[in-house]
């Protein structure tokens, strides 16, 4: 018990995001899903530094910095998918085959 | 919050998606909190309830034409996908059970004045790199967003 199902429940919430990721064809699902992949990692990060010892909590610091990470992220995300939507009428990204050329 | 977020990556419809979303970040916070770390609950809180999901909220509506008939959710490659995570969370999984933590018995709470005094000294770097990143973010989301009319209009 203890750290062992905090970082378990960690990896359960990346493989849904891993899952969403890989499976969903909406764009913005698919920045969700990457939204909870970083909230897993921030999980295994505070889990980390509850249970183990370290003077500086490195761990939370750790989270609070990829939270803020997060944001940026999400804020940038956003804006390229609605940029591309507005040009493509569709949140599908296999219409956006065509981009490769 | 497993569930939440199995729902987030199975419901048809992305504005369900976006609140079983809300529900996960939000046991997400509570687990923080049982964590003894109140300060990383509280910033989840406010970043990720107050402003990732209202923005996500607004750029669902902003991109939705409408619930009329919604396509196909999952990608043709969904069963591979599946596969892929299963194999991710089995390793994860597999790795931290079988890994000898030491003396990793109790919690220590964080003492909010040491987490402050920490990230404006030790930190202080990754702190302003930090700020500079928010930045160029954010004038890269207005550059991004802005319609293009408004740039001939300004030519």
């Amino acid at each position: 018990m203890g750290l062992t199902s905090y970082l378990v429940v960690s990896a359960m919430l990346f493989g849904i995001g891993a899952f969403g990721f890989m499976a969903r064809r909406n764009a913005i699902l698919m920045l969700i899903s990457i939204e909870l992949m970083l909230n897993s990692v921030n999980l295994s990060l505070v889990a980390f530094n509850a249970y183990l010892p370290n003077p500086a909590n490195a761990g939370a610091i750790f989270a609070l910095l990829v939270m803020a990470v997060a944001a940026a992220e999400a804020t940038v995300g956003l804006a390229l998918v609605i940029a591309i939507i507005r040009t493509r009428q569709t949140p599908e990204v296999d219409e956006y085959a065509d981009l490769k050329e | 919050m497993i569930g939440a977020g199995l729902l987030v990556v199975t419901l048809r419809n992305i504005i369900h998606s976006a609140v079983a979303m809300m529900v996960c970040f939000g046991s997400l916070a509570g687990m923080y909190a049982l964590l003894g770390a109140p300060i990383v609950a509280a910033a989840q809180v406010l970043i990720y309830l107050g402003a990732i999901s209202v923005l996500i909220l607004f750029a669902i509506m902003l991109t939705q034409a409408g619930d009329a008939n919604l396509p196909a959710p999952f990608h043709p490659q969904v069963w591979v996908a599946a596969v892929a995570a299963l194999a991710i969370v089995g390793l994860t999984g597999w790795a931290a059970i079988t890994t000898d933590w030491g003396a990793a018995a109790t919690t220590v709470a964080i003492v909010v004045n040491d987490v402050a005094t920490a990230l404006f000294t030790d930190y202080a770097l990754p702190f302003e790199i930090l700020s500079l990143l928010l930045l160029v973010a954010i004038i890269g989301a207005i550059y991004l967003a802005r319609r293009p009319e408004e740039d001939e209009r300004a030519n």
